[in-house]
């Protein structure tokens, strides 16, 4: 093992100044903590014969919000895109103009809801195209240095704090916005059907009669900065990525490769497993995911941490999921409390790690957040007081 | 931070030609897309049956991925020391619009799960059993100097030992890739890594290699 504590302290800190989660439960972060602590979900069953010939349970943002879209003259994706960041820089000086500030946008899909509805567009390719929706949050706001795109499948939101992180550290910005939103559209939905994936009730992560996902929609929102009056901020303080080099649409079988993010994570962060409080797991409720989950959990030796999912009450929001579950996270270690896991009854994997399942105040110091995709790829990232 | 790492091996596919270290190696040059990625297959005289199953845009990165590792020591590497990281503009969107099309009959899985464009990592992982850090981002055009200072951070800080990089874009029957392998040893025909080199040869200049 190669000694990455000496990499963590010649690294400047990095701070989160400001967050926001704009969903279906709320349009601020406060708002969407108050509520989901009240165990508050936006999963409804949905007729839409737009969106799919059959019923279907997601947390989706009801006709009248998707009016309110409208205003601001672009695509629903990118309405909430600018909404999420608008609000964080209410709460954060942040120079959008400088050239030490970068712009970072995390999406599967991005404005793929085109296709459906407007088949016939000839500019079509593109405003599907995520640089063309990066460059429009953009100028919105009035960033000069281009925007920053990932898409890396569900884990992107991860991805999309590590790379701020290390854009950060590398000393060339001071300043992240990082942003991710996707919206739930007939070429998503009906591609997880076809997967026989989707969940015909609300999705019950880590529970033995789990029998899949349940999708939402949503944006949220992380400014990060290297800046020293943030001292005292909750960190970034470390975060890693790996392959399972499996399969592309199955997990791997033994959790080793998201093991291996998560010991990597922690070496970095210059933790070892007994200082971890808090894990936020991806926990999609799918049989594969969560076993895999579970056992890569018991790996890296935190099977008696706390853990718990939020798709319960978010839906799998995929390119914004990373972002949404790190801010509640984030607010978790802010108010010593631990959310439960809304839909979990009686553990269903073969690793029993410990799913939390009530409102539980615990004084913590580090959150961990892991998340795993199509294409086999993993991710961990750690946030500390 | 003045580090120097070094463009091992570079390759590209553009316009039914495959160049190896800017030479080309291969061409075909009246074949459509798929015509041509397969001949590029028969040429390299492997075995993989799954490359017949893959998306355009998985084949065109997992022949360039081919070339690109010839005759290189890569497996001298630990599976989690090698990663890649790549860009497009287009995303999945060839494949977007070939599972639209399904859509209206019976939605097909198996043209879904390519709608991402990380799952041509996760193909070139599968074969090659690489297990570190992947990523896949979105540019207009093709950004050497983020690709540079991106890898660059990831080998100094020894997240990775080596690392594949570059810019693999499929749309309708158009499509470009360039593949660098990145390595921290000097090697016989490796040229610095810099954004300048990646540009030049991204734009099939001629690289002064003294």
């Amino acid at each position: 093992m190669r000694n990455e504590n000496i990499y963590q302290s010649i690294m400047p800190a990095v701070y989160v100044v400001a967050d926001n989660i704009y969903s279906p439960i709320g349009t601020t972060t406060a708002q969407n903590f108050e509520r989901i602590k009240q165990g508050i979900s936006g999963i409804q069953k949905h007729k839409n014969k737009a969106v799919s010939d059959t019923d279907f349970y997601a947390s989706l943002f009801n006709y009248n919000e998707n009016d309110n879209f409208k205003k601001f003259n672009v695509s629903k994706f990118e309405a909430l895109l600018i909404a999420s960041v608008q609000d964080t820089l209410k709460d954060a000086e942040v120079e959008v103009a400088g050239d030490k500030t970068i712009l970072i946008i995390s999406s599967t899909k991005g404005n793929i809801s085109m296709m459906d509805i407007n088949a016939d567009d000839p500019h079509l390719q593109e405003k599907i195209a995520l640089h063309t929706s990066a460059k429009i949050v953009a100028r919105h706001f009035g960033f000069i240095n281009q925007p920053l795109v990932v898409s890396n499948a569900c884990i992107s939101g991860i991805m999309a704090i590590i790379t701020g992180m290390r854009l950060l550290q590398s000393g060339k910005y001071e300043t992240a916005v990082v942003v991710g939103a996707d919206e739930i559209s007939k070429f998503v939905l009906s591609g997880f059907q076809s997967f026989q994936a989707i969940s015909e009730v609300p999705c019950k992560p880590f529970d033995q009669n789990r029998t899949g996902i349940t999708l939402g929609e949503g944006a949220a929102a992380v400014i990060l900065s290297t800046n020293q009056k943030y001292a005292g901020r909750i960190k970034v303080l470390g975060g890693a990525v790996s392959n399972d080099a499996n399969h592309i649409s199955a997990p791997s079988r033994t959790g080793k490769e998201l093991s291996g993010a998560i010991e990597r994570t922690l070496a970095m962060s210059g933790l070892v497993a007994d200082d971890v409080d808090l894990i936020s797991a991806h926990g999609t409720a799918t049989n594969y995911n969560d076993e895999m989950e579970a056992k890569a959990i018991a790996l890296a030796n935190l099977d008696t941490v706390p853990a718990n999912s939020l798709k319960g009450y978010y839906g799998h929001t995929l390119g914004a999921a990373g972002l949404i579950e790190s801010v509640i996270s984030i607010q978790s270690l802010k108010q010593n409390l631990i959310i439960p896991t809304l839909g979990f009854e009686t553990i269903g994997v073969s690793d029993p790690i410990n799913i939390c399942t009530q409102l539980t105040p615990k004084r913590m110091k580090t959150c961990l957040k892991t998340a795993s995709g199509f294409g086999g790829c993993n991710a961990a990232i750690l946030f500390s007081k | 931070m003045n580090i120097n790492y070094y463009i091992t091996s570079n390759v590209t596919l553009t316009n039914n030609v495959v160049y190896r270290r800017e030479r080309p190696v291969f061409e075909n040059r009246s074949a459509d897309l798929p015509a041509f990625l397969l001949s590029v297959y028969q040429y390299l005289e492997t075995s993989y049956p799954k490359f017949y199953k893959m998306d355009n845009l998985s084949k065109l990165g997992w022949l360039a991925t081919e070339v690109l590792l010839k005759d290189t020591d890569i497996k001298q590497y630990q599976p989690e020391d090698i990663g890649l990281v790549l860009s497009n503009a287009n995303a999945s969107l060839d494949s977007d619009q070939r599972y639209m099309q399904s859509v209206a009959d019976i939605p097909s899985p198996a043209l879904f799960v390519y709608t991402l464009p990380n799952i041509m990592i996760g193909e070139i992982c599968i074969r090659n059993n690489f297990k570190g850090e992947d990523a896949f981002f979105i540019f207009e055009k093709f950004d050497a100097r983020f690709i540079a200072q991106y890898v660059t951070d990831l080998l100094a800080s020894n997240v990775l030992q080596t690392c594949i990089c570059g810019w693999v874009d499929v749309l309708n029957d158009e499509y470009k890739a360039v593949l660098f392998l990145i390595e921290k040893t000097k090697k016989e025909q490796a040229i610095p890594f810099l954004a300048s080199n990646l540009n030049a040869i991204f734009d099939n200049l001629i690289i002064d290699k003294i």
